[in-house]
């Protein structure tokens, strides 16, 4: 058959395009904008060309709060991924069990980030806390506005509590689309548990845990409203992330050049990263 | 291989059957020898993927017994009753490699690396794999992928039993053929005991040295093609097998005659019947049309290629005819009935016929 070649069908991503464009392109821009010039209020701006960039990539500040952000990723990775799996694979998937475990599941996505936050700020204060009340009661001396290793366990697990179900749900709607026949197959086959796991569940998660475990990293890698609110950063800088302290830069101290260079050094790396594990998790097992 | 005795076996999906309505398998009694080559047929929803089931071990019966070779096997898994089964929608393991897909049930088992190859060289010659060892098992057309669930089964050398459940519904036409007649092959060569299941009755007919026709969760007739053809034991087996089905209509009964309304027709034999609820049975094949004996009129004539169908009414009823391909419809139609394929039916059961 003949096919008429023509570009009319741009014209219906039009609307898609004009939406993208105000709601990242020109912002973004505005971003690039700042991050090449200085201001000292009013509307003055001057040239400051590669300046914050190399000023930012020679801070130490920016690469310790890079470093907790990858310290914190990694651990949150760690614990809920293999945790969303395993939560996932013994859910029932048949019966009363399948709704009830579903809405317990989704229920803490369905809290907004900060009152997470807050729940989690007044369970944990050792004077009122049911969290820092016990374990103070049971002698463990737990408080997380003094010792950063606690406010570290409390946003981590936290965090987990709030987002581990994403990875539960995702699991499960993968597991629930393998047919009955590959676990017949497999019985037949005289595949232990463990195989059936390897080789008939986990390949076919895949694509969800890819999609699980880039939301997880970028969602972790940009957190910024529980811990502001449950630590606001401290103990001293220790749960200052890079979005708690590029909102610090750019509306506590108005330093628009340095936080927009940070910002858009920040967004690179989320991209870089993604991409990473985007191609490693796709190119796992394609033909060699 | 094994022979399987199906003892008295029944099965019921809920708790508590009460009715025979419940029951998915009302009761099946029979005996598959060691060697043969059976096909399950019926359409669906009559209990085949039931039975078959019940067989591997992947159900467990309510009622009744089975025995492989004599052993009672009624309460063993599936992996200690040692079957092969090949599934609808081809089962791969996607990230191994073909070779490692064939070795995955004899690893499984804790079988010497040594032997492991050894069998799945044997195995990948005897599905014609043998150059696709090293690729991995996603990549495979599906009719390739069939061949590796087959292969898996075929790589245990001492399975009691291969069993398929309408293994050819995702291949192509054109491979359809083909694996039917690697799959006769291989059993000519090796004697597997092989039950197939299908509710196509070319694959049925072409497969299998004895066919088990199943209707509504029982074994209505089980018997060489021939037989299922020539003399079908219960009115749906008539109907069922052959295209068209057998013509069936009521008729009434006086010792060698049945009478069809106002036309009469000698049959071979007197029938031990009376009574209502009989029944003539005639295939299309056995329809002759002339001249001579009750007239008809023609609705339709179907031409599909190497025969025509013709389609008739007789006493205000639909009969089916096969006319031959250079044969022609007479003008003014008559039909007789071939003695050789006339069957009597009682409440859909065929009566022997008296000389």
């Amino acid at each position: 058959m003949e096919k008429t070649w023509n570009n009319k069908a741009w014209f219906m991503v039009l609307p898609v395009l004009v939406l993208v464009a105000f709601s990242a392109v020109i912002p973004l821009m505005t971003v690039v904008n700042y991050s090449v010039q200085d201001t000292f209020g009013g509307n003055q701006f001057f040239w400051a060309g590669a300046e914050w960039f190399e000023e930012m990539l020679h801070s130490d500040r920016f690469w310790a709060a890079m470093g907790r952000n990858l310290i914190f990723s990694a651990i949150i990775l760690a614990i809920q991924i293999p945790l969303g799996i395993f939560i996932a694979l013994n859910m029932p998937r048949k019966g009363w069990g399948v709704p009830v475990c579903l809405v317990l599941m989704a229920l803490p996505l369905l809290i907004p980030w900060n009152v997470v936050g807050t729940i989690w700020q007044v369970f944990g204060r050792i004077d009122i806390g049911l969290l820092g009340y016990t374990l103070h009661a049971l002698g463990f001396d737990y408080n997380y506005v003094n010792d950063p290793f606690d406010a570290w366990v409390t946003v981590i697990i936290m965090d987990v509590w709030h987002w581990t179900s994403l990875v539960v749900l995702l699991c499960y709607a993968g597991l629930v689309s393998i047919p009955d026949a590959f676990y017949q197959a497999a019985k037949i086959d005289g595949a232990s548990r463990w195989a059936v796991f390897r080789y008939i569940q986990l390949p076919k998660m895949q694509r969800v845990l890819l999609i699980a475990v880039l939301l997880r990293f970028m969602d972790s890698f940009m957190i910024y409203t529980e811990p502001f609110v449950v630590t606001g950063g401290g103990p001293g800088n220790s749960t200052t992330f890079l979005s708690i302290d590029l909102v610090k830069m750019a509306v506590g101290q108005f330093d628009l050049g340095p936080a927009a260079a940070m910002s858009i050094i920040y967004f690179l790396i989320v991209l870089l990263l993604s991409w990473v594990f985007y191609t490693v998790m796709t190119n796992y097992d394609v033909e060699k | 291989m094994a022979r399987i005795d199906l003892n008295h076996i029944r099965h019921a999906y809920g708790a508590n059957p009460k009715s025979d309505k419940d029951y998915a398998l009302r009761e099946v009694h029979h005996s598959f020898d060691d060697g043969g080559a059976y096909a399950l047929l019926g359409p669906s929803g009559c209990g085949k993927t039931t039975l078959l089931n019940i067989i591997s071990g992947l159900l467990h019966a309510s009622h009744g017994q089975l025995l492989f070779d004599g052993r009672d096997v009624t309460r063993l898994s599936t992996q200690e009753r040692n079957i092969a089964q090949v599934f609808q929608f081809p089962v791969i393991y996607d990230t191994m490699t073909v070779y490692d897909n064939l070795a995955f049930p004899l690893r499984n088992r804790g079988v010497p690396e040594a032997d492991v190859d050894r069998k799945v060289r044997e195995t990948l010659d005897m599905i014609d794999l043998a150059s696709w060892a090293k690729r991995k098992a996603r990549g495979l057309t599906a009719d390739q992928k069939q061949k590796i669930s087959l292969g898996r089964g075929l790589v245990r050398s001492d399975v009691n039993a291969i069993l398929f459940d309408e293994p050819l519904t995702v291949i192509d036409p054109h491979m359809k053929w083909v694996l039917r007649s690697q799959l006769k092959q291989l059993h000519r060569r090796f004697g597997y005991t092989m039950i197939y299941v299908t509710h196509d009755q070319t694959e049925a007919l072409t497969f299998a040295d004895k066919v088990v026709v199943m209707y509504d969760g029982e074994i209505v007739q089980i018997g060489t093609p021939a037989e299922l053809f020539e003399r079908p034991k219960h009115t749906f087996v008539g109907y069922f097998i052959g295209s068209p089905g057998m013509n069936v209509m009521p008729v009434a009964v006086e010792g060698k005659r049945a009478k069809l309304g106002g036309q009469v027709i000698d049959l071979p034999g007197a029938p031990k019947a009376e009574g209502n609820g009989i029944e003539l049975g005639i295939r299309p094949e056995y329809v002759r049309l002339g001249a001579k004996g009750m007239p008809v009129t023609i609705r339709k004539v179907e031409d599909i290629g190497r025969h025509k169908v013709v389609r008739a009414s007789l006493e205000g009823r639909e009969i089916a005819a096969i006319l031959g391909e250079d044969e022609n419809v007479p003008a003014d139609p008559h039909i007789t009935f071939d003695p050789a394929g006339i069957n009597l039916y009682d409440k859909s059961w065929r009566v022997e016929m008296g000389a």
